[in-house]
C-alpha cells in the first residue's frame, strides 16, 4: 500500500478525536499515534539498516509543485527519536490530563489531543520534507500545534502571555528561514536542501549559514535566542514540555545539520561560531538552571545547556572538517547526535517526573518541596536516575555522548597547531565546567525536591503518581540504561551515518577502535554495577546480626530541629550566585532592621534571578524598536480618509520611482 | 591486577602515616601507624544508627562511592604495570566515575535533612566543580604532549627520550595534582577534618549521620582516593622505563612523602576562610592553564621570538 496514502489516512483519522466520548479520546489518539509512528518508523529503520534512502513519490497535487519527500539517514534518526518521546509523552498524558477532564470542556480536551497528534505528525514531516516550500509549511504546522498545546491553561493570563511570546519568537525564526531560503532560491535556483550546494559552492557560506542558524537556533534555544524556553516550558502541561524540550527543540538541531551537510567553504568560521555560541549556551544555561526555584524553569534552562553540549559537538565536528581531522569530525558529530538522542530521553523523563510532582503537590517551587521520595518512591527513583544521566555520569547514557566529545578533543590535541590547541583547551574547560555545574544543579534539584523532610504541607500530603504515569518513565529509563551499558549497538549506526555524510575515508579504522573502547566502557560499567551489588549484599548480611537503631537526624546539639531548618533551593545556590553574580544579576531584598526593633519580628527575604543576556540583548533592543514603533503609531489615526491618502502617496512614490528607473 | 594490589597496600598505610607525622610534628606521642585500621575494624563490629528522615539513597550511597573508586582504579596504571583495562579516553571515564561517587554522597547528605549536612553537601559540590577544570586541563595537556588519550599510552609516551624538557612539566603537574588531591579528599587548606565545629566542616559534616559499616566504607573510600591520587603523582613523576625494583622503592617513597606532606601542611597551616576557597580553587585551574602554556612553548607550538 502506498505509504503516502496510509499517512494521509492517519492524518484524516486524527480528526475523529473530536467526535469521541471523553473516555475514548486518549485511547483513540494513542492508536493513531502508534499507527503514525509505525508508518514512519518502519521505513526509517529500513533506511538506517540498509543502504538506500526511502523515496516517497506519487504525490503531485494538480497546479502545485510536487514536493520532494524522502527519508535519508539523518531524517530516519530524527523520526525514530521523535516517535519515541512522542509516544511516551502520550502514555504519560493519560494520567496527567485526567484531573483536567472535570475542569476543561470536551472541546478543549479534544483540541489538546488533536494538536498533540499534529505536533508529532509535523515533527515527522519536518524530517521527511526536503524541499523548501513543504518544509516551511510543516515547520509552521509544528509551531502552531505546539502553540495550541502551550496555551492549554489559557485561563491563566501568564500562560497565554508565555504562549504568545513563544508564537512571536518562532515567527521571527521563520522569517530568518524564509529569508535564507529565498536567497538560495533566487541566487542559485535551489528549491531543496540537497540543492543548497549549488549556492554554497559559488558564494560565501558564512552569511547564509548564519541566517539558517538564527532561524533554526531560535527553535533549538541557543543563547541568545533562548528566552522563550524558560517561559513556555513552565506554562505548558508537563507531557507537552517533555515533548517540546525533549524532541521539538531538536528539530532546530536537525535543520542545522541538514544545512551543514551542504556547506562547502568558510568551515573554520562556521565551526568557531557554532562552538563559541554553544559554549556560551552551555555555561549560561546551566548557571541559570542552578539559581532557578521553579522546577520546570530549571529544566528549561538545563535544556539550553544540553543544546549547548550538542552544539559543542557539532562545532568541533565542523572544525574537524575545516582542519581535515577526520577523527574530530567523526567523534564530534557522533557525540552531538548521540547527545541529541540521550537528551531527548532523560529530559522528557525529568519533565514527566516534574509533572507528577506538580500534579501531586500543586507547586513547582522547589523551596516548598522536600522528602517526596518517601511519598512518591518510583517518581523519585526515576528523577534521580535521569539526574545521573543528565550529569553525564557513567554507567548511564549521558556519559557516552560526553565521552565522544571529550575523546574527539583529546585525540586531536596531539597534532593540533597553536590556535587549534587553544580552541580545544577552551572547549575542555567549558565542558568540564558545564559538567561540574550540571552536577551542582541536579544534586540540588533531586536532593531538595525528593530528599530530606517536607518543607511545606503541600509536599507533606503528596501521593505517588498513577501507574500510567510511571510506565513511560520506566520504559525510558530502561533505554537510558541500555545506551549506557551497551553503547556499541547505538554508536555503530551513528558512526556509519557520519562517515557516509562527510566521506571520511578511513572511518572504519577509527570507528572500530571506538567500538572497542565502548566495549571496554561497558565492561567497567558492568564491574561497577557488580561491585555495588556485592557491597550492598555484604552490607545486608553484615547488618543482619548487628543491632540497627533508628533515630532522628543528629541535630548537632540543637534539640528542636524542624523542616524549615533544612537547606533550601535558594541557599544551595547561594555560593554559585555569589561567584556568578556578574552574569546572573541576582536581586536581593533583605529586610531593614530598625534601631527601634528590640525584639525579633517576622521578616521576609527575597531573591530574583535575572537573565542578563535576555535583558541586554533581547529586551533592550526590542524596547528601543517598540519606542520607535509607538511614534510611528501616530500614523494610525483610524480615519479612513487618511489611509486612502497613504495609499495614494505610496502609489505616487511607486510611479516616480519607476519613471526614473529606480525600481 | 598488580596496580590494584599496590594501591590497596598504599591505602592501608596512608592515613596512618599522616597521623604519625602530625603527632611527630606536634611533639605528641600520638597513636600508632595502624590506628586508622583498628578504627575501621571497630566500626565493622558496630551496629548502625540510621536517621528516620533518610531513604534508600542514604543506604546505598557509601557502597556506590566505594564501588566507583574501585572501578576507577581499573583504568589507572601504576608505573611498570599497565592498568587492567585501557582504552582511548579512559581518563574521562576515571574522572566521571569519581564524580558519580561524589554525586551520591552529596545526595546522601541532603537525604538526612540536616542543615549542617546540606551545607557540607553544597560546599563539596561547589569545590568539586571548581577543581574539575584543573584536572581536565591537566590531562588535556598530557594528551597534547604525548599524542595519546589513554593512561597507559600517555605514561609510555611521557618519558619518550625526545622529551628532554619533560621535567618542568612533570613538576608543575605534580604540584597541581597534589593540590587537587588535598581538595578532593577534603584536607587542609580548604577543609579541616579535625575541626570541632560542624559549621566549618565540609566532608566530615556530610557524613555526620553515618555510623558502623557505612562509615567504615566511607573512610576506606577516602583512603583509596588518597592512594589513587598519589599513584597518579607517582606516574607522572617517575619514568616508566626505569628498573622495576627502583620504581617500587620510589613508589613507597612517593606514598610516604605525600602522606608526610599532608601531615606537614596540616600541622603548620591554618585552614582558609571558607569565602576564600573559590579563589584558591581558581588558582589551581590557572596553574593548570600555565602548565598548558608551558607545554605549548616546549612543543614549539607557540613560538616566542
Amino acid at each position: 500500500m502506498n505509504i503516502l496514502l496510509l499517512f494521509s489516512f492517519i492524518l484524516l483519522a486524527s480528526t475523529v478525536v473530536f467526535f469521541l466520548p471523553l473516555r475514548l479520546k486518549h485511547t483513540w489518539s494513542f492508536v493513531i499515534a502508534i499507527a503514525a509512528a509505525l508508518c514512519a518508523g518502519i521505513p526509517a529503520v529500513e533506511v538506517l539498516t540498509g543502504e538506500k534512502d526511502f523515496i516517497i513519490s506519487g504525490f503531485s497535487p494538480p497546479g502545485m509543485i510536487a514536493p520532494t519527500l524522502f527519508i535519508d539517514d539523518l531524517s530516519a534518526f530524527f523520526i525514530l527519536l521523535v516517535s519515541l518521546t512522542w509516544l511516551t509523552g502520550l502514555i504519560y498524558a493519560r494520567g496527567y490530563l485526567r484531573s483536567y477532564f472535570e475542569t476543561k470542556s470536551a472541546m478543549q480536551i479534544s483540541l489538546h489531543f488533536f494538536s498533540y497528534l499534529w505536533l508529532g505528525f509535523a515533527m515527522i514531516m519536518v524530517a521527511v520534507a526536503q524541499d523548501f516550500l513543504s518544509f516551511l509549511i510543516v515547520w509552521e504546522l509544528m509551531t502552531l500545534s505546539s502553540f495550541v498545546l502551550v496555551i492549554f491553561d489559557a485561563e491563566n493570563r501568564s500562560v497565554l502571555k508565555a504562549g504568545i511570546n513563544y508564537l512571536i519568537q518562532m515567527h521571527i525564526g521563520l522569517l530568518f528561514l524564509i529569508a535564507a531560503m529565498l536567497i538560495a532560491q533566487t541566487v542559485s535556483a535551489a528549491d531543496e536542501f540537497r540543492e543548497l550546494g549549488a549556492y554554497f559552492s559559488g558564494h560565501s557560506n558564512f552569511i547564509l549559514f548564519l541566517l539558517f542558524f538564527t532561524g533554526f537556533g531560535i527553535k533549538a534555544g541557543f543563547v541568545p535566542f533562548h528566552s522563550w524556553l524558560p517561559k513556555a516550558h513552565p506554562a505548558a502541561p508537563s507531557h507537552v514540555s517533555g515533548v517540546m524540550s525533549g524532541v521539538m527543540i531538536k528539530m532546530g538541531i536537525y535543520g542545522i545539520l541538514r544545512v551543514l551537510l551542504s556547506v562547502e567553504n568558510d568551515l573554520m568560521y562556521i565551526g568557531l561560531f557554532i562552538l563559541g555560541i554553544s559554549l556560551l549556551s552551555g555555561i549560561l544555561g546551566v548557571l541559570q538552571a542552578i539559581v532557578q526555584n521553579d522546577i520546570k524553569k530549571l529544566l528549561a534552562y538545563s535544556s539550553i545547556e544540553n543544546i549547548g553540549i550538542i552544539g559543542i559537538g557539532i562545532g568541533l565536528g565542523v572544525i574537524g572538517l575545516a582542519s581535515e581531522n577526520p577523527v574530530l569530525t567523526l567523534l564530534g558529530f557522533s557525540g552531538a547526535l548521540l547527545h541529541t538522542l540521550n537528551h531527548s530521553l532523560f529530559k522528557s523523563m525529568l519533565f514527566f517526573a516534574a509533572g507528577s510532582v506538580y500534579k501531586s503537590t500543586h507547586t513547582r517551587n522547589i523551596n516548598e518541596l522536600g522528602g517526596l521520595i518517601k511519598k512518591m518512591p518510583y517518581t523519585g527513583m526515576f528523577f534521580i536516575i535521569a539526574s545521573i544521566a543528565i550529569c553525564g555520569l557513567p554507567p548511564l547514557n549521558g556519559f557516552i555522548s560526553e565521552y565522544f566529545i571529550y575523546s574527539g578533543i583529546f585525540s586531536s590535541l596531539g597534532n593540533a597547531g597553536f590556535y587549534e590547541s587553544v580552541i580545544l583547551i577552551l572547549s575542555i574547560i567549558g565542558l568540564a565546567l558545564i559538567g561540574g555545574l550540571a552536577l551542582f544543579a541536579f544534586t540540588k534539584a533531586s536532593g531538595i525536591i525528593f530528599l530530606g523532610e517536607a518543607r511545606s504541607d503541600k509536599a507533606g500530603h503528596a501521593t505517588e503518581a498513577p501507574t500510567s504515569m510511571l510506565w513511560p518513565l520506566a520504559v525510558v529509563s530502561a533505554l537510558i540504561l541500555a545506551i549506557g551499558l551497551v553503547p556499541m549497538v547505538f554508536a555503530m549506526p551513528v558512526f556509519e551515518m557520519i562517515a557516509q555524510w562527510f566521506n571520511i575515508a578511513d572511518s572504519q579504522l577509527t570507528s572500530s577502535m571506538y567500538i572497542m573502547n565502548l566495549q571496554n566502557i561497558s565492561i567497567v560499567c558492568g564491574v561497577f554495577i557488580a561491585l555495588t551489588t556485592v557491597l550492598l549484599v555484604w552490607r545486608k548480611l553484615h547488618l543482619k546480626n548487628k543491632p540497627t537503631e533508628k533515630g532522628p537526624t543528629w541535630g548537632c546539639g540543637y534539640t528542636a530541629p524542624n523542616a524549615t531548618l533544612q537547606y533550601t533551593s535558594t541557599s544551595y545556590a547561594e555560593y554559585i550566585s555569589g561567584i556568578a553574580q556578574p552574569v546572573l544579576h541576582i536581586n536581593k531584598k533583605t529586610p531593614v532592621i530598625e534601631e527601634t526593633d528590640l525584639f525579633p519580628v517576622s521578616a521576609t527575604f527575597e531573591t530574583t534571578p535575572h537573565d542578563v543576556i535576555q535583558e541586554k540583548w533581547i529586551d533592550k533592543p526590542t524596547g528601543i524598536v517598540a519606542e520607535w514603533l509607538k511614534k510611528m503609531a501616530r500614523m494610525q489615526t483610524g480615519r479612513i480618509e487618511h489611509y486612502i491618502l497613504y495609499a495614494f502617496a505610496f502609489m505616487i512614490l511607486i510611479f516616480i520611482l519607476t519613471y526614473f528607473n529606480l525600481l | 591486577m598488580m596496580t590494584i594490589i599496590f594501591i590497596l597496600i598504599a591505602a592501608l598505610f596512608f592515613p596512618g602515616i599522616i597521623l604519625r607525622s602530625k603527632s611527630i610534628f606536634a611533639g605528641r606521642k600520638g597513636p600508632g601507624l595502624f590506628q586508622p585500621i583498628k578504627d575501621i575494624a571497630l566500626l565493622f563490629q558496630k551496629g548502625n544508627v540510621i536517621s528516620t528522615t533518610t531513604s534508600a539513597v542514604f543506604k546505598i550511597a557509601p557502597a556506590i562511592g566505594l564501588a566507583s573508586v574501585l572501578s576507577a582504579l581499573l583504568v589507572l596504571p601504576f608505573g611498570p604495570f599497565p592498568s587492567m583495562l585501557s582504552f582511548n579516553g579512559d581518563i574521562v571515564f576515571f574522572a566521571y566515575m569519581l564524580a558519580l561517587g561524589k554525586f551520591f554522597l552529596i545526595l546522601a547528605a541532603l537525604d538526612t535533612g540536616s542543615a549542617f549536612e546540606g551545607m557540607g553537601a553544597n560546599r563539596e559540590a561547589l569545590y568539586s566543580l571548581l577543581t574539575e577544570p584543573a584536572f581536565f586541563i591537566l590531562i588535556g595537556t598530557l594528551a597534547m604532549l604525548t599524542g595519546y588519550t589513554s593512561f597507559n599510552e600517555i605514561l609510555v609516551g611521557l618519558y619518550n627520550p625526545d622529551n628532554s624538557y619533560i621535567l618542568i612539566y612533570s613538576i608543575l603537574s605534580v604540584i597541581i595534582l597534589a593540590q587537587i588531591m588535598q581538595v578532593e579528599n577534603s584536607r587542609l587548606p580548604v577543609d579541616d577534618p579535625k575541626t570541632h565545629l560542624e559549621l566549618t566542616m565540609i566532608h566530615e559534616v556530610m557524613i555526620l549521620d553515618y555510623s558502623g559499616f557505612d562509615k567504615a566504607l566511607i573512610h576506606i573510600t577516602t583512603w583509596l582516593k588518597f592512594a589513587l591520587y598519589s599513584t597518579l603523582i607517582f606516574d607522572v613523576l617517575i619514568p616508566i622505563q626505569w628498573n622495576i625494583e627502583i620504581q617500587l622503592a620510589l613508589f613507597a617513597l612517593v606514598i610516604f612523602f605525600m602522606a608526610v606532606y599532608i601531615g606537614f601542611i596540616e600541622s603548620f597551616k591554618a585552614r582558609h576562610k571558607l569565602g576564600r576557597n573559590p579563589a584558591f580553587l581558581f588558582t589551581i585551574s590557572s596553574m593548570a592553564l600555565l602548565a598548558f602554556v608551558v607545554v605549548l612553548i616546549l612543543t614549539e607550538k607557540m613560538i616566542l621570538s
